[in-house]
């Protein structure tokens, strides 16, 4: 593979959103599932969901703090690597990165110190706001950044003067056709990969035994949620991928390996797509069902890559992309659903269940880094769907200079997750501190009435 | 007649948050800095009085950087791609200081010492690389010589006043032996930093043409004497209160802070008169560069609204942990 500064260019944001993507992707669903657990604990008084909630805002503040740090990278990048983007497109694309910056970045920043440490200086009510607005500060963070990849996708209510992208309808901006679809496939990816994060890592932890029953309220919530989601989640897929077909049709056929225009396409279930030869090797094929499942028709008609020769996606990576994540949505909607069935019979403690959960515990990130492959591979070359060209804004740095913050990059990368992940298998092994100092004070209680007694 | 006003408007704006990032996070990465010279009890202390702010603070850059990149988009672009490495480390610098917060409560305690280090060397590289950045834009982006000497200069005097921000923090947070040993640290700083201050003040015209005739031209030299004046009070007020540390003990243990502030803004309203009208010095006007009608008039309904109420709410926030600094605990 020969590197020019536009592939160096184009894998380094890659790396940089890969591994920014994961931290907001837990945290969004993990602001909801905490807000959850403190709105049980002031409800109902029951100390479980109280140390529930320490145990995993813990967990949250660490990742929020990485997400905000790589976020802020990518913030500069899109000026560093990609200054025509701005310039050509900036006035749209500006005003909604504002936007979020505005409304989102400064509520959670702001109110997260008072849902981490303030608990002590505010009272239950203004904590419990502080966590609402942190949550609330989360979701619009991600509406404002999904309208601007919608409408980069799907562009709507622009116009063009000079070759520079011209506001014409803001709302027509905002929500454009694929946002809808976009946003809610985004959040419930959000809520499941959190779901099976808390069951997988408490999971883990009701192996051990740490923290009893407070754990096991955790597993129930997480596995609960993502029993409930899984479908929705297939729903909301097969929605967004009607509406790809409609505005996005070669990125279809790359997903879908259809190499010509058919009326009832066959589905392919798995094969080895081959750019040279044009056709889908060792093919697994089911009759009509593309067709059926895109056009709801058996007879429909699928556009093939041959309309759109030279100006269509990778095939093979967007391919198995689109499989990977559709495999691993399958595999949690069978996992919820057993686990579902075990809660209702109260059988959740058995040992290959919780197996199953801890392995499942970052099933997320790769059904939700599977998906993303899928729909920016899938929009390529375009940068802003049939107006914008990667190759045409890309800055002009030298080749060894961006190789080399490449590496730098990628090896912090590469240091942050590790150190991430045995972080939380450390953290994972202890109980939580409010529970140690509550059995130590029980012992204490215990040891003064024994010696009163003697 | 709003439109003419719109660019005007944006470029105080951006002003404004990169002012206010360099006051707060200043303090958040002079704390940083100085960590390596304090024992165990005061850095977990140092990092208590940042932990509950720092996010916020951070998050003023952002602003700042997403101000320039809705309003002016192309310098946007001119100015990152120009700036490309000074970013890239200063970005790698601020993930290695933010995610050390975190890092260095949870992870096992054998790992604490590493990530303080990781803390302090994350906090160098973003103070260092902001300096290079000043100096540099200072310049007008110019790729030679006399820009990298400057840019050089700007790069070690930033941390400095970065320093003082982080003792003035700690006047007002800490208390007992940390206080006085930010005392100690001020001493040794505050005069490196006023040296750093004045001679880019004097430098600044010498290197750049442009500058020294707006600012040695009668009548705007009587009228901008205040800003060499105040910056000059400022000063002697911070050094006065240094010998007398006695001052900073209780109620008044704001003042340092204060005049560290004052320095700062006085300093903005100088490197403000010295570029304006340009956005790049000599290259690139506000006028010329400024996004379209449309797109200004959008973001700054959002931006009159947002920002006023950002201030609301971080003046809040900055009351519930108004006093002294609390060990943090997560429960």
């Amino acid at each position: 593979m020969e590197f020019d500064p536009f592939s160096l260019a184009r894998i380094q944001f890659a790396a940089n959103i890969s591994f920014h993507i994961l931290f907001p992707t837990l945290t969004i669903g993990l602001c909801w599932i905490l807000l959850y657990f403190r709105t049980r604990f002031t409800l109902s008084g029951d100390r479980d969901w109280e140390y529930a909630y320490y145990f995993w805002v813990k967990i949250f503040a660490l990742t929020f703090a990485i997400g905000v740090v790589s976020g802020i990278t990518m913030s500069f990048q899109f000026g560093t690597n990609w200054p025509g983007f701005m310039e050509r497109a900036g006035n749209i694309a500006g005003p909604l990165l504002g936007y979020e910056v505005l409304t989102a970045f400064f509520l959670e920043a702001s109110f997260l110190g008072i849902m981490l440490f303030g608990k002590e200086r505010v009272s239950n009510g203004v904590h419990l706001l502080a966590c609402s607005l942190v949550t609330l500060g989360t979701t619009f963070s991600a509406f404002w950044i999904l309208s601007l990849n919608s409408w980069m996708q799907t562009p709507t209510g622009y116009t063009v003067e000079n070759g520079v992208l011209m506001v014409g309808d803001w709302w027509e901006i905002i929500f454009n056709p694929s946002f809808p679809y976009r946003f809610s496939h985004m959040l419930v990816a959000s809520l499941l990969t959190s779901g099976f994060f808390v069951a997988g890592v408490s999971a883990w932890r009701a192996r051990r035994d740490v923290d009893g029953p407070a754990t096991w309220k955790v597993i129930n919530t997480g596995v609960l949620l993502a029993a409930f989601f899984a479908p929705v989640q297939i729903f909301l897929g097969d929605l967004h991928g009607l509406n790809t077909l409609a505005y996005q049709p070669a990125k279809i056929a790359a997903m879908e390996g259809v190499w010509e225009t058919e009326r009832g396409a066959a589905l392919t279930l798995f094969g080895f797509p081959d750019e040279t030869t044009r056709e889908t090797r060792y093919a697994v094929k089911i009759p009509q069902l593309a067709s059926l499942i895109l056009t709801h028709d058996l007879q429909g008609e699928i556009k093939g890559l041959d309309e759109f020769e030279g100006e269509h996606p990778p095939v093979a990576m967007v391919f198995w992309s689109f499989r990977v994540m559709v495999g691993v949505g399958l595999l949690m909607l069978v996992v919820s659903w057993w686990g579902a069935a075990l809660i209702f019979f109260h059988k959740q403690h058995q040992p290959l269940f919780l197996r199953a959960l801890s392995v499942m515990t970052f099933s997320g990130w790769v059904a939700v880094l599977a998906g993303w492959y899928t729909t920016e591979i899938g929009r390529q070359p375009w940068l802003v769907y049939g107006l914008l060209k990667a190759k045409d804004v890309v800055a002009d740095h030298p080749t060894a200079m961006l190789m080399t913050t490449l590496v730098a990059y990628l090896l912090l990368y590469a240091f942050l997750l590790w150190s991430y992940i045995y972080t939380l298998a450390y953290m994972a092994t202890k109980p939580s501190q409010s529970l140690t100092a509550l059995a130590q004070a029980h012992d204490d209680q215990v040891n003064t009435s024994q010696q009163e007694a003697s | 007649m709003m439109e003419q006003w719109l660019p005007l408007f944006f470029v105080s704006v951006m002003g404004l948050a990169l002012l206010v990032y360099i006051i707060l996070d200043g303090y958040d990465l002079g704390i940083g800095l100085l960590l390596p010279l304090a024992d165990d009890t005061q850095k977990d202390q140092m990092i208590a009085a940042i932990g509950p702010f720092w996010d916020a603070n951070e998050t003023w850059i952002v602003l700042g950087v997403g101000v320039l990149l809705i309003a002016f988009p192309r310098a946007h672009g001119i100015i990152l791609t120009e700036l490309y490495l000074p970013v890239t480390i200063m970005l790698i610098g601020l993930v290695l200081r933010g995610v050390s917060f975190d890092f260095r409560v949870k992870a096992h305690s054998d790992y604490k010492g590493l990530w303080n280090r990781l803390f302090f060397i994350g906090s160098l590289l973003a103070a260092t690389s902001q300096g290079w950045m000043l100096g540099s834009y200072i310049m007008g982006l110019r790729a030679n010589g006399i820009t990298y000497v400057f840019a050089f200069f700007i790069a070690l005097a930033l941390p400095a006043l970065y320093i003082m921000l982080g003792c003035g923090w700690l006047f007002i947070k800490a208390e007992g032996d940390l206080h006085a040993r930010a005392i100690y640290w001020a001493r040794q700083t505050v005069l490196p930093m006023g040296l750093g201050i004045f001679l880019i003040s004097i430098a600044t015209p010498i290197a750049s043409a442009a500058i020294a005739a707006k600012w040695f031209s009668l009548p705007a030299a009587i009228g901008l004497l205040p800003i060499p004046v105040t910056t000059f009070m400022a000063f002697s007020s911070i050094y006065w209160a240094l010998q007398h540390p006695a001052v900073l003990q209780g109620r008044n243990s704001w003042l340092v802070f204060a005049g560290l502030v004052t320095i700062c803004l006085m300093s903005a309203l100088g490197l403000a008169y010295s570029i304006y009208p340009d956005i790049i010095i000599n290259r690139l006007t506000i006028e010329e560069t400024a996004s379209s009608a449309a797109s200004l008039r959008f973001a700054f309904w959002g931006t009159a609204i947002a920002v006023p109420m950002i201030g609301v709410y971080t003046f809040y926030i900055y009351r519930i942990f108004g006093g002294k600094a609390r060990a943090l605990s997560y429960e």
